[in-house]
């Protein structure tokens, strides 16, 4: 380890400073920016070439020139440091803290980056996760150790679905201890303080861990809030064996950095600008949920995006969607009928439901209930569709109980209190009970053992 | 990372870097300015640390006990290293591909004197109850058997010696083979027998053969996974190598943990029995990821050589693709399409171009073949994009995914209007002879009606189904109890997950039969809504939960059909 310091800054631009004569400097490397007011700041060396490093400032490059600065070169990576205290605390983007609370004294220090979990040791995750919420736990089932986004669209209550999947989510018939690592990424003040509050209001908050970064804050110290909240998971998950529920929001604010340092870097931009590599990154970060061979506890993670445009096709929810095990995608259109949560189920997917559900898990009809209530949704709203072109008149008496049921659908089974806590049982039910007023010979993806036994016709 | 000083590495050579001894590969030299391309992740790596040349290309390790394995990208062992090291991929592990200490009961086949060339097999080896590893004598080597025994041997015991012209060769069970040159074969040969996969929906509209090579493009959460998985697990290959390339962990572990559970539906053992793995999973690190391709059909040349049916499977090549990227991105390589290096199409040319039919080495001159199913992740779902248009030039077989069919949860979401398969002609022919003679006449009548069906459905979209013939109505029922009985296949139901083709045969000859008979009873006059309420329509939804082997169960389905059309025009008779 050296304890030299560089006075030699010869470029700086966008967060990024290129510093010579450097000696014995490794990728990754943590640096200390110190500024000539007295100020200091964080650095991570991106690249070396012979004796130049490239390093990424994260609280930005603003008032730095090449004579008020000096730079050292701290011979290990980016760290944080963890203990049982660190529960019911807030940190900054930096991983300082920023509540009243006493000093934390760490148990040890651990590298944020953390190595990639070996595929051989992954348990396969299928513990069923209650939320509460029918759209989610009947239709897009959510297990232990998933990482499940949520696909929202600037304005809409992610926030609210959030934090209801925080309070209400359990394992029914389990006690297991269990943690919230809540990480906020370029959001607004508001936002970050509804969480906060929720948690406060909910008693969640002592046993969580929450770090802000917000709007305000330097967007490159975006890039690091999300490695040290999964850091601070492994460590509740393996270490103190808890199960743990990591909210990352938002992943496009993330996503933005990235790009910020990779324009500045001239690398040659992929679509929309994002850099080739954006995959890959966010694969780092996603693939750090699951369940471990041995290990008593689980990560799970609910990354929040927000989808420009609205558009599912932009590279942040695209690529997320191409890492995680499925997405809850919120719909602006459900928002304004006053549908709430506004679960746009036909886009929706949850992989890791097929192995979390049914006898023995939840209850042996689930599989079949899910597959028809999502086919007779999709006819539906085929139908509804053809009635707006050609009118109501125009549809066949079959095709309008089907519209009929998708309506009811979006009233009945999506659409619940922000409070309301569901049981699995009550939601199944609340899935018959629509589906009875289709014919049964209809109901081609059920069973007919179980058509027989849970399928009710009623007229109307 | 750029090295200096290591002359006498070729191109393309391994070398580790640092004092973690990092594995790399130099993937360009310019005067002594030898580019290295880390393996691993390289924080902590810095100027001044030493690069040690291992003088051998990047290669893998060929002999017993491959079977059953799991690999990551350059061929590591997963299993050993998670034994060894916990659950994390700790930087600069080395462990040797294959156990060097398991004896394995080396049985010959030739004797001494016997006259061999490379290729030809020397002796077997029970790998697993599934496989019997065939042991070659190497590319390249030529003589005379000079000794060979039946013995407990590892794989680096001498099991026979070659006098060739050169001295005399001591083989072992072990062989090296860089993986960025294929493997050599006699001759190229054409395809000739169906990949049966026991999924209706290719099997009968969209065949793939031995040997022949496909594609499944489509947006997140069409079912490109899930494909690949069915046909890791049902299709009637010897031996499946399953490449995991940039995809998700928990995909690897589902494999692991699912294969050795589910039975080969031919011999009733264990999958695990006839699969190796290569995951080199999305946040592993990306140049092992672009090597993890040609590690996985590295060793699935090896097992065809030995004159088996192989079938590999890529998912997803898109990410092989996007590792290419980046590694050129950082040579600083003049970008083509979207960022993708110029030679992406000829790279994923010389991959499928791996597959085939062919006529192994050796005196025996065997037949084997190597089928090779490759998915394309497309950006938000546009198969306009590069990797998905440089695949399609090559690929035979084209799966085209569905985002609208896979929200209704119509899987496979294979899209029937758009896929196509270039061995139709081939399978016709095989199913003619091995199934049943209407084998191809039926598949086309079922495109057909697919296809008229979307043509009608334009046509209510702007006047209503009222406004159609009852012909025309007819044929729309017909092709939903097509898309909603036969086409429509659930995974994970426990019998639906394969259907053989005679009972892939036997259910649409039970749909078509219905539809000949309600259009013969609509041309006597019969009420259309009275054709569409029999009972035996009802009974053709259940036809692909019948067990495989029950034929009665199929000719009673077709028997209720023409009973119950036949009473309704025996009625209208009666009416008149
Ligand atoms: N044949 C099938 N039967 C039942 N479900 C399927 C089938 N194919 C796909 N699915 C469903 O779709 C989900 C996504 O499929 P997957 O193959 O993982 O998509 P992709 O690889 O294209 O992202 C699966 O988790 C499963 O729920
Ligand atoms: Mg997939």
């Amino acid at each position: 380890m050296t304890s030299k310091e560089y006075l030699t800054v010869k470029d700086i631009f966008g967060p990024l400073m290129l510093v010579e004569q450097v000696e014995e400097v490794t990728y990754g490397e943590l640096a200390e920016v110190k500024l000539s007011d007295g100020q200091t700041r964080r650095g991570r060396v991106l690249e070396i070439a012979g004796d130049r490093a490239l390093v990424q400032v994260f609280e930005g490059t603003l008032g730095i020139g090449r004579d008020n600065v000096r730079v050292k070169f701290l011979g290990k990576g980016l760290e944080i440091g963890v203990s049982p205290d660190i529960l019911g605390r807030v940190f900054d983007g930096a991983g300082r803290t920023i509540d009243e609370g006493p000093r934390i004294i760490p148990e040890k220090r651990l590298n944020v980056n953390g190595n990639p979990i070996n595929p051989y040791a992954r348990d396969y995750p299928r513990e069923f996760i209650q939320t509460g919420i029918s759209s989610i736990d009947g239709l897009n089932t959510l297990v232990r150790g998933q990482k499940l986004p949520i696909f929202s669209c600037s304005g809409l209550p992610h926030a609210r679905l959030a934090s209801q999947i925080a309070r209400q989510a359990k394992v029914p018939g389990s006690e297991e201890a269990f943690a919230v690592v809540f990480a906020a990424m370029g959001i607004t003040f508001e936002e970050a303080n509804y969480f906060i509050t929720d948690f406060n209001r909910t008693g969640a908050l002592e046993r969580s861990v929450i770090f802000i970064n917000l709007a305000e804050d330097p967007p490159i110290e975006r890039l690091a809030v999300p490695k040290m909240a999964l850091t601070t998971a492994e460590y509740l998950a393996y270490e103190l064996d808890m199960h743990v529920l990591v909210i990352l929001t938002d992943m496009t604010n993330y996503s933005e950095a990235l790009r910020e340092v990779s324009a500045a870097r001239k690398e040659v931009p992929g679509r929309r600008g994002y850099p080739g590599y954006l995959y890959t990154d966010l694969a780092t970060i996603y693939e750090r949920a699951g369940r471990i061979k041995g290990k008593k506890g689980s990560i799970t993670q609910i990354p929040i995006l927000t989808m420009p445009e609205d558009d599912k096709t932009h590279p942040v929810p695209d690529l997320t969607g191409y890492i995680t095990e499925g997405q809850i995608i919120l719909s602006r259109t459900l928002h304004l009928q006053g549908v709430y949560p506004p679960v746009d189920i036909l886009p929706c997917l949850s992989r890791l439901k097929d192995k979390g559900i049914g006898k023995d898990r939840t209850r042996e009809d689930h599989a079949d209930i899910s597959n028809q209530l999502y086919a007779a949704y999709a006819r539906g709203k085929a139908a509804k569709e053809l009635a707006l072109i050609l009118g109501e008149g125009s549809l066949t008496p079959l095709d309008r109980l089907f519209m009929d049921f998708s309506e009811r659908l979006d009233k009945e089974f999506i659409q619940q209190g922000e409070e309301e806590d569901r049981g699995i049982e009550e939601t199944l039910n609340l899935g018959w009970k629509l589906l009875g007023r289709l014919p049964r010979r209809e109901l081609k993806r059920i069973r007919p053992e179980y058509l027989e036994k849970y399928h009710k016709e009623t007229k109307e | 990372m750029v090295a200096r000083g290591l002359a006498g590495t070729n191109i393309y050579d391994i070398v580790r870097v640092g004092r973690q001894r990092l594995l790399g590969e130099v993937v360009e030299i310019r005067t002594d300015n030898y580019s290295i391309q880390v393996y691993e992740e390289t924080e902590g790596i810095g100027p001044g640390q030493p690069v040690y040349p291992t003088g051998e290309p990047l290669s893998v390790e060929l002999g017993p006990g491959l079977i059953g394995s799991i690999f990551d990208g350059i061929q590591r062992p997963l299993d050993v290293i998670n034994s060894q090291l916990g659950p994390y991929i700790a930087r600069g592990a080395e462990y040797p591909p294959l156990s060097r200490t398991k004896l394995w009961h080396f049985l010959p086949r030739l004797k001494a004197g016997d006259k061999v060339v490379g290729g030809d097999i020397l002796g077997v080896v029970k790998e697993s109850a599934l496989v019997e590893h065939k042991v070659m004598v190497p590319p390249g080597v030529e003589g005379t058997i000079k000794t060979i025994v039946e013995r407990e041997a590892t794989i680096e015991n001498t099991i026979a010696e070659v006098e060739t012209t050169v001295g005399i060769a001591g083989i072992k069970m072990l062989q090296k083979w860089p993986v960025r040159r294929p493997r050599g074969v006699t001759r190229k040969v054409q395809p000739k027998e169906p990949l049966v996969t026991g999924q209706r929906v290719i099997d009968t509209l969209f065949p793939m053969v031995k040997g022949g090579t496909s594609c499944v493009p489509g947006p997140f959460g069409s079912g490109k996974t899930v494909v690949q998985h069915q046909l890791a697990k049902w299709s009637n290959a010897d031996i499946v190598l399953f490449v995991g390339c940039g995809e998700r962990g928990n995909e690897m572990a589902d494999v692991l943990l699912s294969f050795p559970e589910l039975k080969d539906p031919r011999t009733g053992r264990p999958l695990m029995e006839r699969t190796v793995l290569v995951a080199n999973t999305s946040n592993m690190p990306v140049a092992a990821r672009e090597a993890s391709i040609f590690t996985g059909i590295t060793i699935a040349e090896y097992y065809r050589d030995m004159g088996y049916s192989v079938a590999l499977m890529a998912d997803s090549t898109s990410r092989w693709a996007e590792a290419m990227r980046e590694i050129s991105g950082r040579l600083e390589e003049m970008p083509g399409e979207e960022g993708f290096p110029t030679y992406l199409g000829s790279r994923l040319a010389s991959f499928y171009e791996r597959a085939g039919a062919v006529i192994c080495l050796g005196t025996e001159l065997q037949e084997g073949n190597l089928s090779v199913i490759g998915s394309v992740s497309p950006p938000g779902g546009d198969l306009s994009e590069p990797v998905t248009q440089a695949t399609l030039r090559v690929a035979k077989v084209f799966w085209s995914l569905d985002d609208r069919l896979a929200s209704q949860r119509h899987f496979p979401a294979i899209n029937w209007l758009t896929s196509y398969s270039l061995y139709q002609n081939i399978v016709d022919g095989f199913a003619r002879e091995k199934i049943a003679p209407g084998w191809g006449e039926n598949r086309k009548e079922t495109l057909r009606i697919l296809q008229k069906e979307a043509e009608l459905e334009e046509l209510v979209r702007l006047i209503g189904i009222e406004a159609l013939s009852p012909e025309d109505k007819l044929l729309m029922e017909v092709a939903k109890i097509i898309r909603e009985d036969f086409l429509h296949q659930n995974a994970y139901h426990e019998v639906d997950t394969y259907t053989s083709l005679e009972n892939q045969y036997y259910m649409l000859n039970a749909i078509l039969r219905f539809y000949s008979e309600a259009q013969e009873a609509l041309q006597k006059g019969i009420d259309l809504s009275k054709i569409i309420e029999i009972p035996a329509k009802d009974d053709i939804s259940r036809l692909r939960f019948v067990p495989e082997g029950d034929r009665e169960a199929f000719r009673q389905v077709e028997q209720g059909i023409q009973q119950q059309i036949g009473a309704l025009r025996e009625g209208s008779k009666v009416d008149l």
